[in-house]
């Protein structure tokens, strides 16, 4: 394709979210022609996106200026590379179906429906632009841009305390990050002498001691919008207040541009560092990983459980990252292609299952009217479809096979493996250290998930909404359907994903991945390891159906009857008996105390003629963020201290003003000299 | 080709004919060493013969998944068995994935498991798969780093490969790495499999059990599943115990002589590891659910020993 037809699909595709944008303010009375257009044209914009990426990642691309747009910011340079092409692919795929969702849930919106559905656009087209900006300002523009928009979407149902809350707290660490993206922009472009980023390339001549210290602000500046720890705070609280289509973009999409961030620091501006850059990420990475799927297992609110295992989400892909960074720096080059396909790989496939379950929880709110799973239950049988793809999305997230999160956590289990080739030992105890914490969240993630589907779907209703619960909208399920879809496909099937992803990294790192692959097989480091996933798909359904027919041959008897659970002689089951997903979470609690640092307290209030009869019981069990009170509490209080002892400044009195003045004077005469 | 195919097709039906089998002899090594007589080492097939001859009753709250569950748990055991080489190395369908693949598709089948322990609303279903969750998630670790101490050996991490290599080292019990991960790997299996000192796989006590209060709604034949798949389960950990880390005897090839050896080795590796097991159920008592973490905590640095040794001493 060439360079005109690319930059033609893009202006295609921008114009369609600008029509959406506008359509939207246009029609800003009209609710229900508002939401269609608004979000109709979003996701005809988006498609084109995916045709754009997809186009990239097959080895096209552009190169675009503009400087008579945003003359003062040095002019608009767009290009599209292998590496951009990927996250434009992943945008694709992770925000079509979720615009499509929006189109029946934001049904019940009315006053909000113009700013949503304009903002809405406004994010899609800004996450895309990111992705495409050569020019520093061009990317710091849209990056802005991007979270801002974000920020009006997430406040969206601002009438709540706690959605006020979660956007203030957003907006503080998105711009603490943006403040850590200047600083590291502004040293990149006075080290290298250039506005352009791709002419960043290697940062040669800049002193190494430099070098790490922009890596560190970068890194932290684009981990503050990936969610890792200990820059998370804001997602727990940001993602679950915003409707449920933007949590599942916000989750799925947006935070992956840090990891992009990430990767052209690392790989691209500033590589080839040193190995403890590297080791320093994965480390990043697996306290995420661990902490992140820890909180999500004690958490009731089912939106924020859900971003709390976008934290672990994260800090897997960040594994990869890391360990990609380690190898190049050892000139491993194989070994580093092979990392960053499997962080790439994960970074696709938690958009697709993620987003699925961001969905899931958004027609489960709709119809249940609560995020606490606590009032859940039984909904399995009163919202079957949209049960089943949460059972896929749960799947998936936990790295079962045959769905899409195993291949990508098997890859980055290989990558992880094999850096036995390193020849460092302090080095190779560190991997193996990660290896056990990937282990360790995989198995928590299983865990979590158990309970999050269990406790929502299975068993008996736990209030009365629930039981009255209602199947979703056929968009919503259209939309669902997609990403379930996709879950098994890039599961069963990983060479879809893993032939343009190899072509892609090949051309983004110029050396191949250390892997082999055909439609039936994945084969890492030659003999090292191979899984043949569609094989392993096929003969466990047959064995499943062979199980089911063949126990006729043994004479099984296939009569049923239906009766009570067993309740140890209770006269009738019901939903009071049911395990809690605060019980489900017990254990957990016991055995990470350290981490969780459980509260609990049990009132007992008795008759008062006699302690046997008890009248009320009242139980909290509260956990407190470890990483919240020993880093951002005490951060809060100095600053506090600090406005407190500069308030004194402000004496109200005209005199003092007028000193003020004449001081300031004296001073800028002073330097201006 | 043909030989390859027999070989394969005897070797899966050794492990799904043979495994209640097993069961019976460590239960009945067990009475003996307690002083009992015991059943008949067939009793676990007459077991599954009455339970599938008797109607299911099915808790009325429950949704499909429980319906379901019975199924994923003897399907991702038969799965299972045509991955571990069991018999030789030169046969089965190795392709299929290597030793991580086999571990998750062993958590897919807990994962099912527990939910349907959910499904029918009762305390007993919850707290079974609240506990199993638990201990499965804290066994992971140990599993991965066993098999990051055996591949580090080995070079590889397909399970055909890792024991065909195996059988031709003389020294290998000689290697304190490789001795340490076993002992991990044994504890592992012992967690996994719910046995002494981690689950207790005879009580019918209901506050001290984990996998049966888990499976306590079911009945007829999705019991006689669940109970066959367990103990595939049991079967294909204890041949993993014995032919990964005593390797010899293991065919390489699909010489009959071969073959025969394979047979011969694996009914003495197992005949051990089961007098071993029946040994320890004996002599040690269960463990408090909440002490159980320091034990599989102990064996994961046990296995990261084995680790470290292994790049201490290259």
């Amino acid at each position: 394709m060439s360079s005109a037809a690319l930059v033609g699909l893009l202006s295609a595709s921008l114009i369609l979210l600008a029509g959406g944008a506008g359509s939207a303010l246009a029609f800003a009375r009209q609710f229900d022609l508002c939401r269609r257009m608004a979000h109709g044209l979003a996701v005809c914009g988006t498609v084109l996106v995916l045709i754009l990426g997809f186009a990239g990642l097959i080895g096209n691309s552009f190169e675009l200026s503009l400087p008579q747009i945003l003359p003062l910011a040095g002019g608009l340079a767009l290009g599209l590379d292998r590496l951009s092409a990927f996250f434009l692919f992943l945008i694709g795929v992770g925000v079509i179906p979720s615009t499509l969702f929006a189109i029946g849930y934001t049904r019940h919106y009315k006053q909000e429906q113009a700013s949503m559905g304009c903002a809405l656009n406004i994010f899609v087209a800004s996450m895309v632009l990111v992705v495409l900006s050569r020019h520093v300002l061009t990317f710091l523009v849209f990056w802005e841009t991007m979270s801002l928009a974000s920020y009006f979407l997430v406040m969206t149902e601002k009438e709540s305390d706690e959605t006020r809350s979660a956007g203030w707290l957003y907006m503080v660490m998105t711009h603490a990050g943006l403040a850590c993206l200047l600083i590291g922009f502004l040293a990149m472009l006075q080290a290298t002498g250039s506005s352009m980023m791709h002419e960043w390339a290697g940062a040669e001549g800049v002193d190494p001691g430099v070098r790490s210290v922009i890596f560190l602000v970068m890194a932290a500046g684009f981990l503050s919008k990936a969610g890792a720890i200990p820059f998370h705070i804001w997602l727990p609280r940001a993602h679950p207040a915003a409707p449920s289509h933007v949590s599942a973009m916000m989750s799925g999409v947006m935070i992956k541009l840090g990891v992009y961030g990430l990767i052209r620091i690392g790989f691209e501006w500033l590589s080839p560092g040193p190995a403890w850059w590297g080791i320093l990420i994965l480390i990043v990475g697996a306290v995420s990983a661990v902490l992140g799927v820890l909180y999500a297992l004690i958490d009731a609110d089912l939106k924020r459980l859900l971003a709390y295992s976008s934290v672990e989400s994260i800090g897997v892909i960040l594994l990869g990252v890391g360990a990609g960074l380690v190898f190049r720096s050892y000139d491993l080059g194989s070994l580093a292609a092979l990392a960053l396909m499997a962080a790439l790989y994960h970074s696709l496939n938690h958009a697709v299952f993620k987003s699925l379950l961001f969905l899931g929880a958004g027609s489960v709110l709709h119809a249940t009217g609560t995020r606490n799973i606590e009032e859940m239950g039984g909904l399995l049988k009163r919202m079957p479809q949209t049960g089943a793809f949460f059972l896929i999305g749960s799947l998936a997230i936990s790295a079962m096979p045959p769905f899409n999160g195993f291949i990508s956590e098997w890859l980055t289990f290989q990558s992880l493996l094999l850096s036995f080739r390193i020849p460092e030992q302090i080095f190779n105890l560190v991997f193996a250290l990660s290896i056990a914490a990937l282990a360790l969240t995989a198995g928590l993630a299983a865990a979590c998930f158990v309970r999050a589907f269990g406790i929502t779907f299975l068993a008996l209703p736990r209030a009365q909404r629930a039981g009255r619960a209602h199947e979703a909208d056929p968009a919503m399920r259209i939309a669902m359907g997609l990403f379930a879809l996709a879950c098994l496909a890039f599961g069963v099937a990983p060479v879809l994903v893993l032939r343009v992803l190899s072509g892609a990294v090949t051309g983004f790192l110029g050396s191949g991945p250390d892997l082999s692959f055909n439609w039936t097989s994945v084969s890492a480091a030659g003999e090292f390891a191979g899984i043949a996933p569609l094989w392993v798909a096929l003969i466990l359904a047959l064995l499943m159906l062979a199980a089911w027919r063949g126990l006729r041959l043994f004479g099984a008897n296939f009569n049923r009857r239906y009766y009570e659970t067993w309740g140890c002689g209770r006269a009738r089951q019901s939903a009071d008996f049911e395990y809690t997903a605060a019980a489900f979470a017990h254990p957990f609690k016991r055995v990470f105390a350290v981490l969780y640092r459980p509260v609990q307290e049990t009132e007992i209030e008795a008759h008062p003629e006699s302690r046997y009869f008890v009248k009320t019981i009242t139980y909290r069990n509260e956990s407190r963020s470890i990483i919240e009170d020993s880093i951002y509490v005490p951060i809060g209080r100095t600053v506090r201290r600090l406005a407190a002892r500069a308030r004194r400044v402000q004496s109200g009195n005209v005199h003092g003003y007028l000193l003020y003045i004449l001081a300031a004077l004296l001073t800028l005469l002073l330097f201006a000299k | 080709m043909l030989a390859q195919i027999v070989i394969t097709i005897v070797q899966w039906l050794v492990v799904v004919m043979g495994a209640p089998l097993l069961v019976g002899v460590i239960r009945k090594t067990k009475a003996r060493l307690q002083g009992r007589q015991g059943a008949g080492v067939l009793q676990p097939y007459w077991d599954l013969r009455k339970l599938l001859i008797k109607e299911v009753v099915i808790a009325e709250n429950t949704s499909w998944v429980f319906r379901l569950t019975p199924y994923v748990a003897i399907g991702t055991m038969l799965l299972s068995a045509f991955i571990v080489p069991v018999l030789t190395t030169a046969a089965g369908l190795p392709f299929m994935g290597n030793i991580i693949l086999l571990m998750y598709v062993f958590l897919l089948s807990t994962f099912f498991l527990a939910l349907a322990g959910l499904d029918a609303g009762s305390s007993f279903g919850g707290m079974g798969s609240s506990r199993e969750m638990a201990i499965a998630a804290l066994a992971e670790p140990t599993v991965m780093i066993a098999i990051f101490a055996i591949a580090l050996r080995a070079g590889t991490t397909g399970l055909n490969e890792m024991i065909s290599r195996a059988v031709s080292d003389p020294l290998l019990l000689l290697n304190p790495g490789h001795l340490l991960a076993f002992c991990s790997f044994f504890i592992v299996a012992l967690a996994e499999t719910g046995r002494l000192p981690v689950d207790n796989p005879s009580t019918d006590l209901e506050l001290t059990m984990i996998h049966e209060a888990m499976i306590l709604e079911y009945s007829g034949r999705y019991l006689a599943l669940i109970k066959w798949a367990a103990s595939i389960k049991l079967f294909l950990f204890l041949t993993l115990l014995g032919n990964i880390f005593f390797p010899w005897g293991v065919a390489v090839t699909l010489e009959p002589g071969a073959v025969a050896t394979g047979v011969i080795a694996l009914v003495i590796k197992l005949g051990v590891l089961a007098l071993g097991l029946a040994l320890l159920e004996t002599a040690v008592a269960k463990l408090r659910l909440f002490r159980v973490p320091e034990l599989l905590s102990g064996s994961f640095m046990l296995a990261l020993l084995a680790v470290i040794s292994f790049f201490f001493l290259r």
